[in-house]
């Protein structure tokens, strides 16, 4: 039988019900998705079953993982940070300004480090040979974007409103439009690999990767911010998007890095 | 809420992760990612594997990220990994000298990932170790885990890590295929689960 969006909702819901009332018997508020989210099919084999093996960082100052891979100046170009410019001609679609920050969970910027970027474009086609959504291509747009913080931890990229997409998760199932986002932190412990969704997106409630975050709260935190502040007279609309890494930072700050 | 305030901590709390999803392809791997080791150097090793889920089939679309120590134990502070021409706008790769302790590598339509990079030296109170963070479709967080080389029983013996997860242990220990070569396979579920971490 055709698995439809109806089922897929009524699934949503009562992982949502059971994470609620958890939290009102006095669990955790959780943060981050569960692994095991069984709404998003393809979650099913590749989540572990057995508990994660906790290691105490204060206990070990001298772990590989307290320290992260440094990137630099020769890891990017000029013009990485600016998707509407890597072809001869210009990309079709709204343009938009994505900044924001890159903190600790310490609210400390995280500066010199690496931000990636990939995107759908504005049909919501993957530059991606497995990509088979008929929706065009754009030779003027690959959706592929780097950078590396600033002083402040601060990030900007220009590029183009990615389009929803169609998925097989279910019969009818669309991504609402979103950029994927890639981190490194001052520990190898803070990786993050995450998507930033755009506000008021319609097609939340229906999606189980947005809703693999159980939490009100958390679930907002992958939403950009728009504002005007950030929009480019005559250019492009503003997008606001504050990142926090989970996980312990490194136990010392390289100063100037 | 996505401008965060960081006046006060309790407003600062973590951004979700999500999963790579099945198009990172053309994004995320560069070329020579999985070449660490700079060029001829002789303390090289390989370290290859499948990355298998509960069904025991491999993934052909997960990432694998290494990040280790040079033979000393020191760790890296050299950025270069995924340099670019600022020309073309196209990877140069590494350069063959500097080492960085870090690559990436996509597994291949097999499921099968390798990466040459230099044999880990100890630090702290741990037997030496690479550590490993895995990505895939599918996976909605990321997961780290260590491999550990066979070899040295006693050093092996006294590691917390493996001390702490018993028979599980093996789990973590790459097999010695000769001439350098080390298998690891990563199991997301299921018999022989992979060992996974998380950091307080």
């Amino acid at each position: 039988m055709t698995l439809t969006q109806a089922d897929i909702d009524l699934e949503i819901a009562a992982e949502r019900a059971a994470y609620e009332k958890g939290v009102a018997e006095g669990a955790p508020v959780e943060h981050q998705p569960r692994r095991d989210y069984a709404p998003y099919r393809s979650s099913v084999l590749r989540h572990p079953k057995q508990p994660l093996v906790a290691i105490d960082t204060s206990k070990d100052p001298e772990l590989v993982e307290l320290h992260s891979p440094a990137f630099g100046e020769r890891d990017i170009t000029g013009i990485d940070n600016d998707l509407t410019r890597q072809h001869s001609g210009e990309p079709i679609g709204e343009r938009i300004t994505v900044s924001g920050r890159l903190l600790d969970r310490d609210g400390r910027p995280v500066r010199g480090q690496l931000v990636e970027i990939w995107q759908a474009n504005s049909a919501g086609r993957y530059a991606h040979q497995r990509e088979q959504h008929d929706a065009p291509l754009d030779p003027n747009f690959t959706g592929v974007g780097r950078t590396i913080t600033d002083a402040d931890g601060g990030y900007r990229f220009t590029t183009i409103q990615p389009g929803p997409y169609p998925w097989r998760n279910h019969l009818n199932a669309w991504r609402p439009a979103h950029i994927h986002f890639s981190m490194f932190g001052t520990a190898f412990t803070q990786r993050l690999v995450t998507q930033m969704y755009f506000p008021s997106d319609p097609l939340f409630p229906y999606d189980p990767i947005i809703q693999s975050v159980t939490d009100d709260a958390a679930r907002q935190r992958l939403v950009a911010t728009y504002d005007h502040s950030l929009s480019v007279p005559e250019f492009s609309m503003g997008y606001h998007w504050d990142i926090v890494l989970d996980g312990p930072a490194a136990t010392w700050i390289e100063e100037g890095r | 809420m996505t401008k965060i305030d960081t006046s006060s901590p309790q407003n600062v709390l973590p951004t979700p992760s999500h999963t790579v999803g099945p198009f990172y392809g053309y994004a995320l791997p560069f070329r020579g990612g999985e070449d660490i080791a700079p060029l001829g150097h002789p303390d090289t090793i390989t370290v290859h594997g499948y990355v298998l889920d509960g069904a025991g089939d491999p993934l052909p679309d997960a990432l694998v990220e290494l990040w280790g120590p040079d033979p000393a134990g020191h760790v890296s502070t050299t950025d270069g990994s995924m340099r670019r021409d600022p020309a073309s706008g196209d990877h140069l790769g590494r350069n063959g000298v500097e080492f960085t302790g870090w690559g990436r590598i996509q597994t291949d339509t097999d499921g099968h990932w390798y990466a040459r990079t230099l044999r880990p030296g100890a630090r702290g109170g741990s037997a030496p170790y690479l550590s490993v963070c895995v990505f895939a479709r599918g996976l909605l967080v990321h997961l780290f885990t260590r491999i550990y080389l066979p070899g040295d029983d006693a050093v092996l013996a006294a590691d917390p890590l493996l001390t702490r997860v018993g028979e599980r242990r093996d789990t973590l220990i790459a097999a010695d295929e000769g001439r350098g070569t080390y298998r690891f396979d990563i199991r997301l579920q299921g018999e022989g689960e992979t060992v996974f971490l998380e950091f307080l």
